[in-house]
């Protein structure tokens, strides 16, 4: 039986975390605001991206000479994970589910014979991968002292990872990121980026291509977005991992905050009802002690 | 002047939509105006000056872009640009930045196309900065 004061030291310390979690989900509340705007405002650039990239994709085709980002470079061996995740823990099952998909389909890949190598934008999740796949681990990218994710950011990566498939280090690339859908709701999501997968003709332009103009050839455009589109991918994964980053955190904070109320009402009781029992316990004593004379 | 839809988005926001009267647009191949009706056409950029006239004589304004592309389309003019910025919010600092991001495009060049378009681009950038910087 834990005494009186043990009890009310109980309570003030859970009382103290209860602040923390709450002004925690306030900031998460907040930063997810901007972060939603910034998800948002990045749309518009990826869609006309993917329509302008379906088409000229449909027109250049998949001959022989088409280029390597768009129909891969004809292996199926190594396959590179780009895992993002966030820098920051207490955001609930964020970090982990974005792991446990990327851990998931390693395992897969690996039962199947290929060869897998990892790169971590995030500290998290390479703290969640590094136990098991410690040596297929070839970078980490912290984004620890990044503020607000801007395309320039995104564009480091990007040129890395071309850099890795121009030396033959992988044949294809997935990006491991979670989508924002609501506050409550994130999807962890695998999207391959290289080879690139179009829509097919489903965005086809409805005037025949032979009335466009391109300046220089489709070839040669096509040659130029490809790796910038490669950036963009990466910049909306960013995007969308850090609303959904802060949703979660926000959902997690909410329900700590209300566990510690529970917690702080039980104690409160069991407080009141121990010292309820002290004055009930002395009082026996004075009254019998006082009929004993 | 016929009008028509023009909208510059570079990847963090939409940095320009409305009606306006003519483009400038600085393509790979040389600087073109786009006004109402012109054929669907698709172009690189090079880093330069976007100059826009808005509908009914209500000024210029110029912006500065990367690289990026320009589509013209029944729907009107769209450029993506990767960098997309009112030249008012253009200063020293950028300049400096994106030199020495061009200088190492060029040393990081695969091939010889490429280095001559790395080499291109920083000298274009160069340029702008004389033009914009005296």
């Amino acid at each position: 039986m834990p005494s009186l004061k043990d009890l009310r030291n109980r309570i003030a310390s859970v009382k103290a975390t209860q602040k923390i979690t709450k002004a925690m989900q306030m900031v998460a509340a907040a930063k997810l605001r901007r972060a939603q705007l910034a998800a948002e405002a990045a749309r518009p650039y990826a869609e006309r991206m993917d329509q302008v990239l379906a088409s000229l994709a449909n027109i250049v085709g998949g001959g022989q000479d088409a280029p390597k980002l768009l129909v891969g470079n004809g292996r199926d061996q190594v396959h590179l994970l780009v895992v993002c995740t966030a820098e920051r823990g207490l955001c609930g099952a964020f970090n982990s589910s974005i792991a446990r998909l990327a851990r998931d389909t390693a395992n897969s890949l690996l039962a199947e014979g290929k060869d897998v190598k990892i790169l971590c934008v995030g500290k998290k999740g390479h703290d969640l991968l590094k136990r098991q796949f410690g040596e297929k681990i070839i970078e980490l990218i912290d984004l620890r002292s990044v503020k607000t994710i801007g395309f320039v950011n995104a564009d480091v990566i990007g040129r890395k990872i071309l850099n890795l498939f121009k030396d033959g280090e992988f044949d294809v690339c997935t990006i491991f990121f979670s989508k924002f859908r609501t506050v409550l709701h994130q999807i962890p999501t695998a999207q391959q980026l290289i080879p690139l997968t179009v829509a097919k003709d489903e965005t086809a332009p409805a005037a025949p291509p032979s009335l466009y103009d391109y300046e220089p050839s489709e070839e040669q455009i096509l040659a130029t977005l490809l790796p910038r589109n490669i950036s963009i991918q990466i910049l909306r994964a960013l995007l969308e991992n850090a609303a959904s980053e802060q949703g979660a955190r926000m959902s997690a904070m909410d329900s700590a905050s209300r566990n510690a109320g529970e917690m702080i009402k039980k104690q409160t009781m069991q407080y009141n009802r121990s010292r309820q029992a002290m004055i009930t316990k002395e009082l026996i004593e004075i009254i019998s002690g006082a009929e004993a004379l | 002047m016929a009008a028509f839809h023009f909208e510059l988005v570079s990847p963090e926001r939409l940095v320009f939509s409305g009606k306006v009267a003519s483009v400038v647009v600085p393509g790979i191949m040389g600087e073109f105006t786009a006004l109402a009706g012109q054929a669907p056409f698709m172009t690189t950029l090079r880093p330069g000056l976007i100059t826009l006239e808005e509908e009914g004589n209500k000024g210029k304004q110029q912006f500065y872009v990367l690289e990026g592309f320009a589509d013209v389309g029944e729907a009107g003019l769209t450029i993506l640009a990767d960098v997309a910025l009112p030249v008012s919010e253009v200063d020293e600092a950028r300049f400096t930045a994106d030199l020495a991001q061009a200088e190492t495009d060029i040393t990081d060049a695969p091939d010889d196309d490429f280095r001559l378009l790395a080499i291109e681009r920083r000298d274009q950038l160069a340029y702008l900065k004389t033009l914009l910087r005296p």
